[in-house]
């Protein structure tokens, strides 16, 4: 219920999509710290609901978030809402006229929306709807086709598709202000992409995961882990320039095996850059180089604004780490598809998250994040299980599930501190290495049962 | 292999302790146009050890008459910028290595993808 004049004291609301529920949150309030703004919720915020209404920002801000949301929908001048559409009313003719005209005028054209979360409504029930709301001033004209001004109704019917209400449980109202960009993961699918790999990241993830570490226009972006560069892809069509390595020579040059059904093996125009040219952001590629992401080839200062990854569990393509000291049993090439898995290999994956953070301490602009997928094996998971480091702080942890045992948590940190002297390279060893040696080594065993 | 990776780029052959920047021995260089993005190139120049580009330039015959030292209010200087954004982005080394100044080790080139991994015993 606005009761000030001001504009910039108006609210809004979110409508997200009803998947990747834990990533949501993270990720608009990445968009709304690239914009110095804070997420502030109206009361009885509910993170699981679809529609978020939000206090704080201006109608830029919003139009910001929008340009970069892949959890987002769309976005809407909240004008009203309530519990019944008596509540709703009320609350619609509380909203200041001063705001609604210019909306209104004579000459201009509108359409009203009806939008039913979880219950589908007949064409002849929306129409009620609508001319339920004949007490709003609208002195335009209506247009289905092209109108100047659209404004949705928003139904609220709770998120359990088994007990569905005959009445919604909250309904809103609002101005059309924009929509998200889902359409990036249809038209950035993995399934159209010239150069792929059996890991290569899905499209919606990627962006959720560029945003999480709040890419913009300008920055450099390292992927350590890089294989078939969909995070690079990711990041690139945000504006920033890319640039990744890994250990896998045929991946990074792109030879070998193809991933897809029909194709024996990979074509000449199936690389990194090629992906990246196929998507127009070939001026955004900076450079791919065969790498040991354990051995850093980097100068130890702040080279990049972003560090964002999908380091190898060792569960479908093989983790691998040259010329350790440590490890008396190497594996083969292929291990995973054995069920037993030697604890030498766990040891690699739990400094490949600590090797991770300390290179990210070291080489992370001030303020900056790194981004990266921890795998959970489910039964033993408590928050002890996320690596730490004293110059990141963690900022968000999201679950991905990937089967009852184990899934996959989006971690996000940022950069708080220089690290001091005796941390440079290897220094700093996380204290909690051997509980995830352990529990990763579990996680390895449960993913290959 | 740009320019701009170049120089964020070091030795890291064990026991080397003065390996940056590595030295550019190039076979086949190529000149590829990239968009000229002066915020972009304004933006990077800070994070630069300008000796290292130059002498990366120099090594392959692209220096014309890029300044031994930073020229004062780069940002606006948009003749400046476009000759950095010209060496940073546009220069590519397609075949050629890499070579640790102390040590000699050489990192391959090919297709223009520099080669850092190291053997077991030099790591």
């Amino acid at each position: 219920m606005a009761t000030t004049n001001s504009r910039s004291c108006l609210q809004y609301l979110l409508h997200l999509a009803h998947d990747n529920l834990d990533f949501r949150l993270p990720e608009i309030k990445a968009l709304l710290a690239l914009r110095g703004k804070k997420f502030q919720p109206i009361e009885n915020f509910k993170e699981k609901s679809p529609f978020w209404c939000l206090d704080g920002l201006s109608e830029e801000d919003v139009r910001g978030i929008m340009a970069r949301s892949v959890c987002a929908k769309s976005a809407f001048e909240l004008w009203g809402h309530g519990q019944t559409h008596s509540e709703l009313r009320t609350s619609l003719l509380n909203y200041p006229l001063e705001h609604m005209s210019p909306f209104m005028e004579k000459h201009s054209t509108y359409r009203i929306n009806v939008y039913t979360f979880n219950k589908t409504l007949e064409f002849t029930d929306r129409i009620k709807k609508i001319d339920a709301l004949d007490y709003l001033p609208f002195e335009g004209t209506v247009s289905l086709k092209s109108p100047q001004h659209v404004f949705c109704l928003l139904e609220d019917y709770g998120t359990d598709p088994n007990d569905i209400p005959d009445h919604p449980y909250y309904i809103y109202f609002g101005r059309w202000i924009g929509d998200g960009q889902r359409e990036l993961i249809r038209s950035h699918s993995v399934k159209n992409r010239h150069f792929i790999g059996n890991t290569s990241m899905d499209a919606g993830l990627s962006f959720i995961m560029a945003n999480h570490a709040k890419v913009k226009e300008n920055d450099v972006v390292f992927d350590p882990f890089v294989g078939t560069g969909s995070l690079l892809v990711a990041c690139s069509q945000f504006g920033a320039y890319v640039c990744g390595s890994d250990i896998d020579y045929n991946t990074i040059h792109g030879k070998g095996r193809s991933s897809r059904k029909n194709q024996k093996w990979r074509g000449p125009d199936e690389n990194i850059r090629a992906n990246l040219r196929q998507y127009g952001t070939e001026n955004m590629y900076l450079d791919v180089m065969v790498s040991d992401a354990s051995k850093p080839v980097w100068r130890e200062a702040a080279l990049f604004d972003a560090i964002i990854t999908d380091p190898p569990y060792g569960i479908r393509e093989s983790t691998r780490r040259t010329g350790s000291h440590k490890d008396t049993a190497k594996p083969a090439d292929g291990f995973y598809m054995e069920s037993h898995v030697p604890v030498s290999q766990a040891y690699h994956l739990s400094d490949i998250f600590t090797d991770l953070l300390n290179f990210s301490a070291h080489r992370l602009v001030m303020g900056e994040r790194l981004v990266y997928w921890l795998p959970v094996y489910r039964p033993d998971y408590s928050e002890e299980m996320v690596p730490l480091h004293p110059c990141l702080r963690l900022i968000s942890n999201s679950e991905q599930t990937l089967s009852s045992h184990t899934s996959r948590r989006l971690i996000t940190m940022e950069k708080i501190k220089e690290p001091e002297a005796q941390f440079s390279g290897h220094g700093y060893r996380w204290h909690g290495g051997n509980i995830v040696r352990q529990y990763l080594h579990k996680c390895l065993i449960e993913s290959n049962g | 292999m740009k320019l701009l990776t170049h120089n964020m780029l070091t030795s890291h052959v064990k026991g080397v302790t003065k390996g940056y920047p590595l030295l550019i021995k190039a076979t086949e260089v190529k000149m590829n146009e990239v968009e000229f993005n002066p915020q972009f190139v304004s933006r990077m120049i800070p994070k630069l050890e300008w000796s290292a580009l130059v002498q990366a330039a120099d090594e392959l015959g692209q220096r014309q008459d890029l300044p031994g030292e930073l020229v004062p209010d780069y940002e606006k200087n948009e003749d400046f910028l476009k000759k950095v954004h010209r060496l940073l982005l546009e220069v590519e080394v397609i075949e050629g290595c890499l070579q640790c100044p102390e040590s000699g080790r050489e990192f391959p080139i090919s297709r223009g993808i520099p080669n850092m991994l190291l053997s077991e015993d030099e790591a």
